[in-house]
């Protein structure tokens, strides 16, 4: 177990949100959409320029940009 | 009295099928009041109820970020309506929740469809139905909006718990500091009845915990002494919040609400067959559509497909509508006295009113060949790969539609690419989106480049028209770029999107999406373009050639007729429309055409729209053009492709078709002042400049305001003549 940030995760990789450090609009925005800490996701795939990703939540399909996933600390399987 | 009901839900949750499987034909669109989202509402009649139905925009939240969120809220809390249906997902029930219980801590009677009962069956999803309903406390009805199922059934339930609305007070905890700051302000708000008419207490009390800057905004105006009583509670938790817990108040309270929900599907409500990560159909096809080699050869594949879809398969269509308006022309043309009236039915009011009518089929086709992708779930897709590229320029993924539609691929046309914004969610790349996308070349500017191209590059045709295209994008993204860093700044609209799993649009869906759509069109534009077609056939046409002139032309042609063989002035005045003539009399018929010709142009010189070409002859030099392309442009504003026959007008060509300009292009690359850098300027300045009025009234319509209209009109054209001048000035000086 580890923490890591989003951006940093590999394609296939699964965790736990572990904190989302992002207030605003874009705090809400992100914790509208499920994440939340002690959510499991898994990262489904990358955007052709690598940005945005994609990644499965709660049983739906969700993208994010990577500079939103900066806001994202996720502990590791 | 019959009942209101609004439908709500997440985007992609079944709720516009719903609604169209509930109020069918019954139904009509409109706005919100003063915002550009659409407002759909309908009629329900069935088992002795009658209901009328709001569609509210889909929404994840409640807050005050999005229009349509702003929306869904104001219209709860000022229609008030008797009970809102919340379209939940089953196969995504978790996220959906989120939404209900955000009614519930607003206190409106809320019961639930429980939507596409059918997908999370195949996906190994099974729903507890009666223990999801009573562990909300609210009816709970399964339906599958696509086949209708459930909707007698969800309606029955509404018309019996409307009968017996008993809404108890919903409190769920969102942990001490919160819950004892909440009550805290409860008993302030309701002591002063502070915002109590609007909203319910406690409500309020969560609201300004949130921070939420609609009920702050509205509470500081009403009672400015209390509402800061209230923000310093709220600040004071806050602050101890960050403090001990390093985190905000309202990412607690969603923390809570997520809890909350997790711990009723706990409860035995869901069970899943299979892991619920696992790879469904969509991810699979997502697997190859969006791959990093083949999902941009796949989108580059079905965007030309649909450019080709729209601009082709309406072709016949667009040929019938312009068959119709030619002939209804040529009827006037032929039944009504020689004069101004003519001139007005022809020229003003057909030509008007054929022009708008003309885009119909494209709108329609577009609008179809649009639904199909949205629906089917690809648009998204679309976006999520692009949107690296045109965030850079401070866009969004979903912006490209519109671009193509727009001319991105030379020969479309910027009246639906302007409305095909309309997917885009992000107020402020959606803004920018609009106004860029007239840059590109529309089918109609094509006749003119082909026009200059065609006199003066005749050796490089294909490159200089590739040059074209690409100036045009260039131009729109770099001027994107340009708007998003001044006037329409501000960060970009978070991304965060859901990619919808693929699915199969319904004929019904996509048949009601795009007529709705087109009908809009013609209902909001049609009324605006007539008029302005008639302020522009006037400028055209007004003050008309002064009598002394006339005369001198008329006296011209008696001239011509006294001086030829009276043998060929009499076959002449027997001819049809086209008979062999002989030499005499073809001879005279093209010289009293040249004198026709000749009075046309004199005329069109002297109409008011011929004075501000001339007046504007001394500033547009700067850009190498006379009073002659001057003319051609402000006519341009009618339809880019009348640049082309107004030039033939005051070349005293007479009527010059657009679709076939040879002889135009042999007198421009002759006559004097023109040369290749003059043409380059023209092609320019008719990338850039003022946006056709079919597209300006789009604009206005699309952005909510006329200021943005006018703004493209009049930021475009100054843009253009700038690019314009620097062409021409840069190229004399390399030239010389």
């Amino acid at each position: 177990m580890s923490k890591m940030n989003m951006r940093q995760m590999a394609v296939d990789q699964a965790g736990t949100i572990s904190s989302v450090k992002a207030d605003g609009e874009l705090g809400r925005r992100i914790r509208d959409m499920g994440l939340v800490p002690g959510t499991e996701i898994k990262i489904q795939g990358r955007a052709p320029l690598n940005d945005p990703v994609s990644l499965r939540i709660m049983g739906f399909t969700l993208t994010l940009r990577n500079r939103e996933a900066d806001f994202i600390e996720v502990e590791v399987k | 009295m019959d009942s209101a009901i609004a439908l709500a839900g997440n985007p992609n949750s079944g709720k516009t099928t719903l609604f169209n499987a509930l109020t069918g034909a019954r139904q009509h669109v409109g706005n919100y009041p003063g915002v550009t989202v659409e407002k759909k509402a309908g009629t329900y009649v069935g088992n002795g109820n009658r209901f009328n139905i709001v569609d509210l925009p889909g929404t994840y939240s409640l807050t005050a970020y999005s229009l349509e969120e702003v929306v869904a809220r104001d219209y709860l809390v000022n229609e008030k309506p008797d009970m809102v249906v919340d379209i939940v997902d089953a196969s995504s029930l978790e996220r959906n929740l989120y939404l209900t219980v955000q009614f519930m801590e607003m206190g409106v009677s809320v019961c639930i469809a429980l939507n596409m009962m059918d997908v999370a069956k195949t996906r190994g999803i099974e729903i507890d139905v009666d223990k999801l309903s009573e562990l909300l406390d609210l009816p709970v009805v399964p339906t599958v909006a696509r086949s209708g199922k459930g909707k007698k059934e969800l309606m029955a339930t509404v018309g019996k718990k409307l009968k017996d609305p008993d809404t108890g007070p919903f409190r769920i905890s969102y942990g001490d500091d919160i819950d004892n700051a909440l009550d805290t302000i409860e008993e302030k708000i309701r002591n002063n009845n502070f915002l109590t008419d609007t909203y319910q207490a406690r409500w309020t009390a969560l609201k300004y915990l949130e921070k939420d800057s609609q009920v702050l905004e509205l509470g500081q105006k009403t009672d400015p002494s209390l509402s800061k009583e209230i923000e310093q509670i709220a600040q004071s938790v806050s602050d101890h919040l960050s403090e001990t817990l390093d985190t905000y108040p309202e990412a607690m309270i969603a923390d809570y609400r997520y809890g909350y929900i997790k711990a009723i599907l706990k409860q035995g409500v869901v069970r899943h067959a299979q892991d619920r990560n696992r790879l469904q159909t969509s991810d699979r096809i997502d697997k190859v559509v969006t791959n990093r080699f083949l999902g941009p050869i796949i989108m580059i594949a079905v965007l030309m497909g649909l450019y080709h879809f729209t601009f082709s398969y309406s072709e016949m269509l667009v040929g019938w509508f312009e068959g119709f308006f030619e002939w209804l022309g040529g009827f006037a043309d032929a039944h009504l006295p020689e004069g101004l009236l003519k001139s007005l039915v022809v020229s003003g009011i057909i030509d008007g009113v054929g022009g708008v009518l003309g885009f119909v089929p494209l709108i329609m086709f577009m609008f179809f060949g649009i639904s199909i992708l949205e629906d089917s779930g690809y648009l998204a897709r679309v976006a999520y790969m692009l949107d690296r590229v045109f965030r850079f320029f401070g866009l969004h993924g979903s912006s490209v539609m519109a671009f193509i539609v727009s001319g991105g691929i030379a020969g479309g046309c910027a009246v639906p690419g302007v409305m095909a914004t309309r997917t885009l969610r992000s107020p402020k790349e959606r803004l920018a989106t609009l106004l860029t996308v007239p840059f590109m070349n529309c089918g109609a500017k094509l006749p003119v480049f082909a026009l200059l191209v065609a006199a003066f590059f005749a050796d490089n045709e294909a490159t200089i028209m590739v040059v074209i295209t690409l100036i045009a994008w260039l131009g729109a993204l770099l001027t994107a770029k340009l708007l998003r860093t001044t006037i329409i700044k501000g960060e970009s609209t978070p991304f965060v999107m859901e990619l919808p799993p693929y699915r199969l649009p319904t004929f019904k869906g996509l048949f009601i999406h795009t007529w709705e759509r087109t009908w809009q069109y013609i209902k909001k534009a049609g009324t605006v373009i007539l008029g302005i077609s008639i302020i522009l056939w006037a400028m055209m046409t007004f003050p008309g050639l002064p009598e002394k002139e006339t005369k001198l032309f008329e006296q011209k042609r008696e001239a011509l007729r006294a001086s030829a063989a009276s043998t060929a002035v009499e076959e002449l005045e027997a001819a049809d429309d086209n008979p062999e003539l002989s030499s005499a009399a073809a001879e005279l018929k093209s010289r009293l055409s040249a004198v026709d010709s000749g009075e046309a142009e004199a005329a069109l010189r002297s109409s008011i729209a011929g004075r501000i070409g001339t007046s504007l002859e001394r500033i547009t030099r700067l850009a190498g053009f006379d009073w002659r392309t001057n003319i051609a442009l402000v006519g341009g504003f009618a339809a880019k492709e009348v640049v082309v026959s107004t030039l033939g007008t005051a070349y005293s060509l007479g009527e010059v078709d657009p679709e076939d300009t040879a002889s135009l292009s042999e007198k421009l690359a002759k006559a004097p002042g023109w040369s290749p850098l003059t043409a380059m300027s023209l092609i320019i300045f008719t990338i850039f400049y003022a946006p056709c009025f079919v597209t300006v009234a789009c604009i206005s319509k699309e952005a909510g305001s006329w200021k943005w209209g006018a703004f493209s009109i009049i930021f475009n054209t100054a843009l253009a003549f700038g690019l314009s001048v620097a062409v021409f000035r840069i190229g004399s000086l390399l030239v010389n």
